[in-house]
């Protein structure tokens, strides 16, 4: 009498495991060879698209008046930079006296008003004539006091002002921002302003009866030397709305004017000089008058950073966003092998065997998606790593301006390239697995990923349209290589998901992309139990 | 007997299996499901978004704000939006039925009935570029027509200087006429770049890409000159200059050299794809 035993599998139970599930899957994808070359020529296409950005960057620029066509480094930059090597604007009128060691300046602002250009562009206006104006006030012109380490464009400063529309602000080294009083400046509503510098912190206050001060921030501005400029200021940016333009500003827009006036001027004391800083950044238009115990200062121009981006007043600085333009070949790349990752099985019906040898196919589907995600990662982050740096440091060697960025935000832009491309990879998966095709997992992958980016950068649909598809569509990921902020004291045209502005923030671009391609995966697990192989 | 026909029907010229082949490839493409819904998804896929972007755009403010000096505007090219995203499908529909064959394995079947593999290239492409320019005649005129309804009350009227659309006009006609050709050609250059790759994935990756990536590059690159030179060597961005009825003299290339670039692709991924086909097994 023969007893028959169950079959039991001589494999420990370690060889069903998940590791296992992976190393079957690395190694079905590893030994394909044409995932591998597409994958490389992904890669390659990414990073050279980035190497041929920085190589091919050119730019001509004529004195006005004739002579010589120069081009590249010798047209020089066209604005100063700022503390951390960043394009800003840093033009106005200043009247100033030297503040030696500790001290403190205080003033009472009165009124702000100012002059903008023409709404409609006047026929035949001479390119240096006498501007036409009307009365108004750009809503960002600024007038307040400043304290400045030097005149040198670009120098180091912490200043409190009144900005027309946006109420008291104290703004320091160009990019920081903090709001103080609200509402708008007149002789019923003044405001008080003060800075002490004690050392290398400089502290702004506001008040609006000077009596009752209120400290709006402290601010440390390293290095700051024993004698620096101290005093008063009015600026006023250029006005976008105009289609006005003539001789007197670098980017699109019409020159503004604004005039602050000022009494209760109380300083260490020393005489006043008037005079304008960064003049050769914008029209040098300003003065100053006494005025009833105190000043009126007329000034045009900004003190603020610039936004990077075609068309805009730092046209000619380089982007990370313009060294990542080769991102969707990448992506179009990964997504074809994604998806042909499990396609591949059905059409030549290996999907049997594997589901024969692992029977839980919600494992097989995590399994192929773990692999094809750090696969991407790799892949997307060496990309996109390599299109950086050496994108810049080409950029550099050819004498070209690259607008910097912090190493915090390069790295940020490199993993972010990377994680897009690993979710996005996941989600091509989960789209083969649900299609079974994989000419219909392509298509709807590009349509998902590459049109709607397509579409919003080339203007072919409205602005607004371009942006809710950069905010809906998986295409959000792209959101994770933005690398300059939106600054909203500073108004731009060069806010455009073509420079690399972005509708949402990095973790909710991520979120969104991230949803759908659970979405996608959860629909495919659930698709792979339901049908037969 | 036998042996007669056969030197009979060679004796006919190297393209006398042409209506035969036509045949054929007609009866495959007619019978499956896919192709069906394929064009009518083109068709319609391009007359809705081509109306919804139509619907969007807004202009008030009389003819001093919508003047076509200052909006810029193109009312067809904005009618036409749709078909950037209808040649996807009239692409895919072409890979389809090319990389079908190679998927499934029937190519050796058609190459076994249709030895003559260049008389097999040209009855597909004969009938991929007939139903696809059914598909396109229905999908752009619907598109114009469309846009022809809904823009004028957008602010694009004739009171604010537009010039009233109508097939007699020129431009126009280009546009509708230029518009079918643009979306045949792509249908073209898709099974030629699949004969050449032979795998339905792949191709449509390649061809979707070759349409997007170049105008994502030319919008985002820093230099103006690269800029316009991909601009004219782009298959998507010079074909679809047969669309603008505005502004044409400032475009990089004139409308029919535009639709003369995508030919040009076209041809080459044809050409690819036919040594390819003779040189390779099946």
């Amino acid at each position: 009498m023969s007893v028959t035993t169950p079959f039991r599998s001589e494999l420990s139970p370690g060889r069903a495991g998940f590791g296992q599930l992976l190393h079957a899957e690395w190694t079905k994808f590893r030994t394909v060879r044409g995932w591998i070359i597409g994958l490389v020529i992904g890669l390659v296409v990414m990073a050279g698209l980035g190497l041929f950005t920085a190589g091919s960057a050119s730019s001509s620029c004529q004195a006005s008046g004739g002579g010589p066509v120069r081009s590249g480094a010798a047209c020089g930059l066209g604005f100063a930079l700022g503390p951390a090597g960043e394009p800003v604007s840093d033009s106005f009128y200043f009247v100033r006296q030297p503040l030696t060691g500790n001290g403190t300046i205080t003033v009472r602002l009165t009124s702000m008003t100012g002059l903008l250009p023409p709404a409609t562009p006047p026929a035949n206006q001479p390119s240096n004539g006498p501007l036409d104006t009307r009365p108004g006030v750009e809503p960002w012109a600024k007038a307040g006091i400043i304290i400045k380490s030097s005149l040198t464009g670009g120098s180091p400063y912490a200043a409190m002002m009144v900005a027309a529309d946006h109420g008291v602000r104290m703004q320091w080294n160009y990019t920081g921002d903090t709001p103080g009083l609200p509402g708008a400046v007149g002789p019923q509503n003044p405001r008080w302003l003060r800075l002490t510098r004690s050392g290398d912190v400089i502290t702004g206050y506001d008040s609006a009866d000077g009596t009752h001060w209120t400290e709006v921030g402290a601010v440390t501005l390293s290095g700051l030397p024993r004698v620096v400029q101290a005093g008063l200021f009015a600026a006023s940016p250029v006005d976008l709305q105009s289609p006005y333009c003539s001789g007197y500003c670098n980017g699109p827009g019409g020159p503004t004017q604004a005039t602050g006036v000022f009494d209760h001027v109380s300083a260490p004391g020393g005489a006043w000089a008037g005079g304008y800083v960064g003049a050769e950044y914008a029209s040098g238009v300003g003065s100053y008058h006494p005025a009833g115990g105190g000043f009126s200062v007329t000034g045009s121009g900004d003190i603020a950073p610039i936004p990077p981006g075609h068309g805009g007043e730092a046209d000619s600085a380089i982007t990370v966003s313009e060294y990542l333009l080769g991102t969707f070949a990448g992506l179009i790349a990964l997504g074809v092998v994604a998806a042909l990752f499990i396609t591949a099985e059905y059409r030549r019906s290996l999907i049997r065997v594997t589901f024969a040898a692992s029977p839980r196919r919600g494992r097989v589907l995590a399994a192929k998606a773990v692999v094809v995600a750090a696969v991407s990662f790799v892949v997307g982050a060496v990309a996109a790593a390599f299109a950086v740096l050496a994108g810049t440091a080409i950029t550099h060697a050819r004498g070209y301006y690259s607008a910097p960025v912090s190493g915090a935000t390069e790295l940020k832009v490199i993993i972010g390239t990377g994680l897009f491309a690993a979710v996005a990879a996941a989600g091509a998966l989960a789209v083969g697995a649900i299609t079974r095709r994989g000419a219909a997992a392509v298509t709807i992958v590009i349509v998902a990923l590459a049109v709607p980016v397509f579409l919003a950068i080339s203007r072919a649909v409205p602005a607004g349209a371009g942006d809710w598809l950069l905010r809906v569509t998986p295409a959000a990921g792209i959101s994770l290589q933005q690398a300059y902020p939106q600054y909203q004291q500073v108004a731009s045209t060069v806010y455009t998901p073509l420079n690399g502005y972005y509708p949402l923030s990095w973790w909710a671009g991520l979120l969104v992309l991230c949803g759908w391609a659970a979405a996608a995966l959860g629909v495919a697990a659930y698709l792979l139990r339901r049908r037969d192989a | 007997m036998t042996e007669a026909v056969v030197s009979a029907r060679h004796a006919r010229g190297a393209w006398a299996g042409l209506p035969d082949a036509l045949h054929a490839e007609w009866t495959k493409l007619r019978t499956l499901a896919s192709t069906w819904w394929l064009l009518l998804a083109a068709a319609a896929l391009t007359v809705t978004v081509g109306a919804a972007v139509a619907a969007t755009y807004q202009c008030s403010g009389g003819p001093a704000a919508c003047a076509p000096a200052v909006t810029g505007a193109d009312p067809a090219k904005i009618s036409l939006t749709g078909v950037y995203l209808g040649q996807v499908i009239v692409a895919l529909l072409a890979v389809l039925a090319v990389g079908g064959e190679y998927g499934t394995g029937m190519i050796r079947v058609t190459l076994a009935a249709t030895p003559r593999r260049l008389t097999m290239l040209a009855a597909k492409m004969a009938v991929v570029t007939g139903w696809t320019l059914a598909a396109s005649v229905a999908a752009v005129a619907g598109s114009l027509l469309t846009g022809w309804l809904i823009l004028p009350g957008r602010g694009l009227s004739a009171a604010n200087g537009y010039v009233v659309p109508s097939l007699a006009n020129g431009a126009d006609l280009r546009a509708f006429g230029g518009s079918v050709l643009y979306l045949a050609l792509i249908a073209l250059l898709a099974l030629g770049v699949t004969t050449a790759v032979r795998d339905s994935a792949v191709a449509i990756g390649v061809v979707l890409g070759l349409l997007y990536l170049f105008p994502i590059v030319s919008a985002v690159i820093p230099s103006h000159t690269w800029s316009r030179h991909l601009e004219q060597v782009a298959p998507m961005t010079a074909g679809l200059y047969i669309e603008a009825t505005a502004g044409v003299a400032a475009l990089p290339l004139t409308p029919w050299q535009g639709l003369g670039v995508l030919a040009l692709w076209a041809a080459g991924a044809l050409l690819l794809g036919a040594t390819v086909l003779r040189l390779r097994d099946a």
